[in-house]
């Protein structure tokens, strides 16, 4: 690519003045040789497992991961979609899909109302023992869920919430770097906006809807897309909750597939493989079309 | 349109520390009054305890015929232009201006209407879709001071507006200003450093220093007759020359030899001497020796900077004297001299 436009740029200034000849640099090729190199080994994997998902079951099992294109990719990714499978088949791809939908956009969407809730009341009310509030918050990120699993679990099992949406997303909405995000932004807030919104009027709640949300908007879209990417490759947690197959989630029901190997048939490699590949789109389409938002969001702001 | 009255307002800050000493402030319906004096004088304090944004220590404020002590800054009938504009961001213009009226319930058509007025007045009509950030500073203070009139308060209160904008654009707006209270009526508090301002703008000045009232006075009171010489030497630029001396067998003297006026005081003892530099007059046959040392071109006037006897001292020249530095000398103008006591800095 980079060789190509290059030659096509000195075609074009060969012809305007014959004389000069753009001279392209040794330090360039390197560059684009270390760049082209890295993008091919973190692609390259990927580019095999979307191609092998051509072939079926038993020849994956023969030959490994392959790179040329095979028959029964649209196969696969039909059955991957909606053919129902698991042990009670009652699950198909379209409704891990859902799922891990609803976990992703709940787990984002729960956490930035919880932190931008709790960095509002740290950062605008004289609490008492506010700050201390905040570093006990903090310390929270030294608990993550594999530390207090155990008690997450018994706590959720005791409310009678495993297997549902409730139980797979509320214990995890909680979260020590949002509310940082949030409290560091809102500091950053001149004062007398809130002093100009107090004497137009605008009590506590207004102020919060009308001023502070739509003010940290870019900064809202910055964590959406980090926690929906992290809420979507959840595994260990929706695997402790959820054992009912209507409820499993994208990335633990690729597993689940894969497992039945240890039941002496053919895993269905081609389907599983079909299912890593949905898997990966989502986040990879939020973070393309939200890049621009997620960079203004950590960079600037318009205050 | 309200008058405002303040007794003994006071401010003590938790950790012990009086930003206002107890004052008391009259202020006329429709009049225009600035609090003037240096940073951490008090004055931002004072005028964030009549828009309610501080806590009143101890007094009472009245706005109107109602005290205010324990009313919320919405309900104080009261509207504030900020240093830095305070401009909702993600607002238009309109939208800005409008925000006051609309959490107070004013309906769409009226909400239009005013700010329509509003915008009439100050010229923003055509920027009534754009946001803050697409204004210049001038535009956005205009917008600010268009959410105050939107408002139609009893009282505007003005916290260093113009500190962020350009000496041009600064006096451009000092006038405008100064004429949107006039024609508008509404009684309005104004604090700034800045005493260019202070002189120009005020009906009356309130000369603040250390959280205490200074002087209460016309802008002329305050720059012909002080009360002390922190007014003297705060209020006009330059400021008012100012002498060590002494009493002398009903003389006032300085440096032990130079009789400047006969003593109007039976007293004896020091004394501080104060000389406005333009009340002085180039004489080739003055009583008074002047060493100039810099002349300081002004364009419109000279500042002959130098000493009489061996005190700094400036002299303010209209531009058609020349001088060049160099032994001259002076003689005052009638009534030149103020008289302050050198332990209060008080007027005698």
């Amino acid at each position: 690519m980079a060789e190509l436009s290059t030659t096509s740029d000195t075609l074009t200034t060969a012809k305007a003045q014959p004389v000069r000849r753009k001279r392209i640099k040794i330090s360039n090729i390197v560059d684009h040789a270390v760049l082209i190199a890295g993008a091919v080994l973190m692609l390259l994997p990927v580019v095999m497992v979307f191609l092998t998902t051509g072939f079926e079951d038993t020849d994956i099992l023969r030959n490994g991961l392959r790179i040329d294109v095979g028959p029964h990719m649209g196969e696969n990714f039909s059955n991957a979609m909606f053919e129902r499978s698991g042990f009670t088949e009652a699950i198909t791809g379209m409704r891990m899909l859902t799922n891990s939908l609803i976990l992703g956009v709940g787990f984002a969407l729960g956490k930035i109302a919880i932190s931008l809730l709790a960095a509002y009341a740290i950062v605008y009310f004289r609490l008492r023992f506010a700050t201390l509030a905040f570093w006990i918050i903090f310390t929270t990120l030294l608990l993550p869920l594999e530390v207090r699993i155990l008690p997450s679990y018994e706590a959720i099992q005791r409310l009678g919430m495993t297997n549902t949406y409730g139980g797979l997303i509320i214990p995890l909405i909680a979260s020590a770097t949002a509310t940082f995000f949030f409290r560091q932004f809102l500091m950053s807030v001149p004062e007398e906006l809130a002093e100009a919104a107090r004497i137009d009027g605008a009590g506590p709640v207004k102020f919060f809807i009308d001023i502070l949300v739509p003010l940290s908007r870019t900064m809202i879209a910055a964590i959406f897309i980090i926690m929906f990417v992290f809420g979507w490759n959840q595994y260990l947690w929706p695997t402790m909750i959820t054992t009912e197959e209507s409820m499993f989630t994208l990335v633990r029901g690729i597993k689940q597939i894969v497992a039945v190997l240890e039941g002496g048939t053919i895993p269905e490699y081609g389907k599983s493989l079909a299912l890593a590949i949905i898997a990966m789109i989502p986040p990879v389409l939020i973070v393309v079309f939200f890049q621009n938002w997620f960079v203004k969001g950590l960079t600037e702001s318009d205050k | 349109m309200a008058q405002v009255s303040l007794s003994n307002i006071r401010k003590v800050y938790p950790n012990g520390f009086e930003a206002v000493q107890p004052s008391d402030i009259q202020i006329n319906d429709g009049e225009f009054v600035v609090l003037v004096g240096p940073s951490g004088c008090g004055k931002s304090t004072l005028l964030r305890m009549i828009a309610g944004l501080e806590d009143i220590s101890d007094g009472e404020l009245r706005i109107g015929d109602r005290v205010v002590n324990d009313v919320d800054p919405a309900d104080r009938d009261i509207a504030m232009v900020f240093q830095n504009y305070a401009l909702y961001p993600h607002m238009t213009v309109e939208k800005n201006m409008g925000y006051g009226i609309k959490n107070r319930g004013a309906s769409k058509e009226e909400i239009a209407r005013k700010v329509a007025e509003a915008a009439g007045m100050l010229n923003l009509t055509e920027y009534l879709t754009r946001r803050p950030s697409q204004l210049s500073g001038g535009q956005r203070q205009r917008v600010a001071m268009g959410r105050a009139i939107v408002r139609d308060p009893a009282l505007f209160l003005f916290d260093e507006p113009l500190s962020n904008l350009d000496a041009k654009l600064r006096n451009q707006m000092r006038i405008e200003i100064k004429a949107l209270q006039r024609r508008l009526g509404t009684t309005a508090v104004y604090v700034t450093h800045d005493q260019v301002e202070a002189m120009t703008m005020a009906d009356r000045i309130i000369v603040l220093n250390g959280g205490r009232i200074e002087q209460i006075g016309t802008p002329s009171q305050i720059y012909h007759n002080p009360a002390s010489t922190f007014v003297a030497s705060f209020m006009g630029a330059p400021p008012m020359n100012l002498l060590e001396g002494r009493f002398d067998n009903g003389t006032v003297m300085i440096n032990g030899g130079t009789a400047l006026m006969p003593s109007p005081l039976q007293r004896s003892g020091p004394i501080t001497v104060g000389i406005r530099p333009e009340d002085v007059l180039l004489e080739p046959t003055g009583p008074l020796p002047f060493q100039v040392d810099i002349v300081e071109e002004l364009g419109a006037h000279r500042l002959l900077h130098g000493r009489l006897e061996d005190q700094n001292f400036t002299v303010h020249v209209d531009k058609e004297t020349h001088v060049s530095p160099g032994a001259l000398r002076i003689a005052l103008k009638q009534d030149a001299l103020r008289l302050f006591d050198v332990k209060t800095g008080q007027s005698l």
